[in-house]
């Protein structure tokens, strides 16, 4: 059977040479294996270009930019990339026609940092086997483990192999696992904790922020040309956390701004250096709207009105805060 | 030398803080911050390096720097500056020791900083021997020991045994504090420990990393490369690497309304940020590339330049493994370098 970066390459290289497209964006090389860089090829240059279970970066925010140069691209976007994708397409922010989708396929992607969390240190480079396993070459002798034991946590929760937005698909045919776990999980249990547990949940969590904003700027629906938190004019600036409050203030505020548009891609906790399970904050918001609103998930088309964006009789009033708020 | 158990550390940490506080790696829901020892804490001595560095422990993200108070029409200016109180940072690695010479060159320098230059008086630096050295680690290509590893103590912890030897006037005062916890260290054993892990370090994949080609008068050759903008391309702007850094020492000053005066504070700032180097005729640095090229002329380029040809680099791999793109100044090395093409 072929590879799918095989297949990949060979769907590439065509558009590339009768011009449907002018340029890919997917992922070149890093120096360990485990750390592929996002990256533009052009025709001659697809030799560098890589596809595998370390490929979990999320490349649609990337073509805001692209998309605005002269000529058409080629994105390769797994299934979760493809509602990022739909969700910037839907607001204006990526212009569709000159992108063309390969919807690639997935199975999963791998996070280094449980691979570390297994004690697995000094590593020099993965060699993926069949069966899912990985071959971790490290200077302290090689160690196997599972894709499956380390997949990252939008994986984890994968919402489903099938691609949202596609011109063409990338598929070898085997069967993509479907995600094991319930993505709500996690939220309900805070749902049960008493206000002050969620609190000093919260706050020890949100202490270790370094407002580095990594999670801000990896952010398919943070695309503001100019953030409020790097806005002078705003008032509101603040380019460290002056105080504790403040830190706690950036994620609540960028929560609710993603709010109804955020497609729990996963991309801000992957990134984050400090490991804040941001995605719990999303998935609380996500859960929400699930209830008060109805069943949405954003990015998976381009056309419906979001929940927040949208009116109908029947929708929760504002009292609905005093209900959920819990004891004062 | 002296030498203590490993299993007696907490008596040990316990004698420490009793005469100040003690900073030292500690557990936070799985990562490793330097955090205050107090006996409920877990510490962390077997992960390499924590998330933030040493540096926090003498250049705080945020302090503030002075106050001024608005009574009618009358402004007061408080000097808040607090005498700092003695401290020792603990389980300090090689390359976060090598840092604090390269910030002391930017900070203690005339004009003093005198807010840095407090916390570098009162602070005590122990160190740790790197026993188990990852891969994104090049400290030694920067002419860093891991094996050893400088400041004013310097430990290295076996399976068993903690070798302690104090190189300073400043270590020898907080030997004296715990002397009757340690005996006599057994030079042997440290030798064999130390030769052990020089051989591990020997097999660190960028250990050969070849510096050729950047020193202080590089800018002219450098400058205008254009893989710069292959380089920078997939590039963030986050910031990531400068915050987890050593070795990145810039900060903006602002000036935040109580509504009853003004806290003016520094905050650390990153040469990524678009407002970085914002000025009232405009900013020089405009894309991405000139903001991602900024940081590593800095480090390999600009600071060598300014300081008898240090680089501004420790080697700590501390943006190696934190980029969310995976872009770092390994990769601008072996990129731009004369020698690293293999
Ligand atoms: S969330 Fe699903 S589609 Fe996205 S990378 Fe993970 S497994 Fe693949
Ligand atoms: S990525 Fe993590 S550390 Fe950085 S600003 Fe976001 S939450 Fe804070
Ligand atoms: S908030 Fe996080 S999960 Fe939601 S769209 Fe942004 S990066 Fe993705
Ligand atoms: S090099 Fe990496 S860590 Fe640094 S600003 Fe760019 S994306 Fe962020
Ligand atoms: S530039 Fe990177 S490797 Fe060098 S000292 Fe800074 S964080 Fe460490």
């Amino acid at each position: 059977m072929q590879r799918v970066i095989e297949i990949i390459k060979e769907k590439a290289g065509k558009l590339l040479a009768d011009g449907t497209v002018d340029r890919v964006i997917g992922w070149k090389d890093g120096e360990f294996f485990y750390d592929p860089t996002p990256a533009v090829f052009s025709a001659g240059e697809l030799e560098n270009l890589r596809y595998d279970s370390f490929c979990g970066a999320n490349v649609s925010k990337y073509l805001i930019a692209e998309t605005k140069k002269e000529g058409k691209i080629l994105a390769l976007l797994k299934p979760c990339d493809t509602y990022s994708f739909n969700e910037l397409v839907k607001e204006h922010r990526v212009d569709r026609d000159k992108v063309y989708v390969l919807g690639i396929e997935c199975r999963g992607k791998a996070d280094i940092n449980k691979i570390r969390d297994l004690g697995i240190k000094g590593i020099e480079s993965i060699e993926e086997l069949p069966g899912d396993e990985l071959l971790v070459h490290t200077i302290y002798g090689d160690k196997t483990c599972k894709l499956n034991d380390v997949l990252l946590e939008k994986c984890l929760c994968c919402k489903s192999k099938t691609h949202v937005a596609s011109d063409d698909l990338a598929l070898t045919g085997e069967p993509m696992p479907e995600a094991p776990k319930d993505r709500f999980a996690m939220v309900a249990k805070l749902e049960m904790m008493t206000p002050d547990e969620r609190f000093e949940f919260w706050r020890g969590e949100l202490s270790r922020c370094i407002r580095c904003n990594a999670c801000r700027n990896v952010c398919p629906a943070c695309s503001c040309l100019k953030c409020v938190f790097d806005n002078d004019a705003s008032g509101v600036a603040s380019k460290a956390n002056a105080d504790t409050f403040e830190e706690n203030m950036f994620h609540i505020i960028r929560a609710f701004h993603v709010a109804g548009r955020c497609t729990d891609c996963g991309e801000c906790s992957r990134v984050c250096p400090q490991h804040i399970p941001l995605h719990l904050l999303n998935r609380k918001f996500i859960k929400d709207i699930n209830e008060f609103y109805g069943e949405y998930q954003a990015g998976a088309d381009t056309t419906s009105r979001g929940p927040l964006t949208d009116y109908t009789p029947d929708d929760v009033e504002p009292s609905i805060v005093m209900k959920r708020g819990g004891d004062q | 030398m002296y030498q203590i158990e490993k299993a007696r550390l907490g008596e040990l940490f316990a004698r420490i803080a009793a005469s100040g506080e003690l900073i030292l790696p500690v557990e936070n829901n799985g990562t490793s911050q330097y955090g205050t020892w107090t006996p409920e804490v877990e510490v962390r001595l077997d992960r390499l390096n924590t998330v933030r560095s040493a540096k926090d422990c003498f250049f705080p993200q945020t302090e503030n720097l002075m106050g001024f108070q608005m009574k009618g029409k009358e402004i007061s200016i408080i000097d808040q500056r607090k005498p700092c109180e003695p401290f020792t940072v603990f389980g300090v690695r090689a390359c976060d020791a090598a840092s604090f010479g390269i910030l002391d060159r930017v900070f203690l320098s005339e004009p003093v900083d005198t807010y840095y230059q407090s916390r570098r008086l009162a602070g005590t630096i122990v160190t740790l021997a790197c026993g188990e050295p990852e891969e994104t680690c090049f400290c030694s290509v920067f002419g860093i020991d891991a094996v050893k590893p400088g400041g004013d103590v310097s430990c290295w912890l076996t399976e068993d045994t903690l070798f302690w030897k104090s190189l300073t006037e400043k270590g020898d005062a907080l030997t004296e504090k715990v002397k009757d916890l340690l005996t006599d260290g057994d030079e042997a054993a440290l030798k064999a420990y130390q030769e052990k892990i020089s051989a591990i370090h020997e097999k660190l994949p960028l250990k050969n990393l070849s510096l050729e080609g950047f020193n202080g008068d590089a800018t002219e050759a450098l400058f205008d490369r254009p893989e710069w903008a292959e380089l920078s391309e997939a590039c963030i702007g986050c910031g990531t690497c400068t915050f987890v850094c050593p070795t990145c020492q810039c900060y903006d000053i602002r000036d935040f309304d109580t509504g009853h005066g003004i806290q003016r504070f520094r905050c650390w700032d990153s040469c990524m940020y678009s407002d970085f180097t914002k000025m009232a005729g405009g900013n020089p640095r405009l894309t991405q590339k000139e903001r991602f090229r900024q940081r590593f002329m800095h480090k390999l380029v600009y600071y060598p330049a300014n300081n008898d040809g240090i680089y501004s680099c420790v080697g700590c791999g501390r943006c190696v493994a934190k980029c969310p793109i995976s872009m770092n100044i390994v990769k601008v090395i072996k990129t731009l370098g004369v020698k690293n093409h293999e």
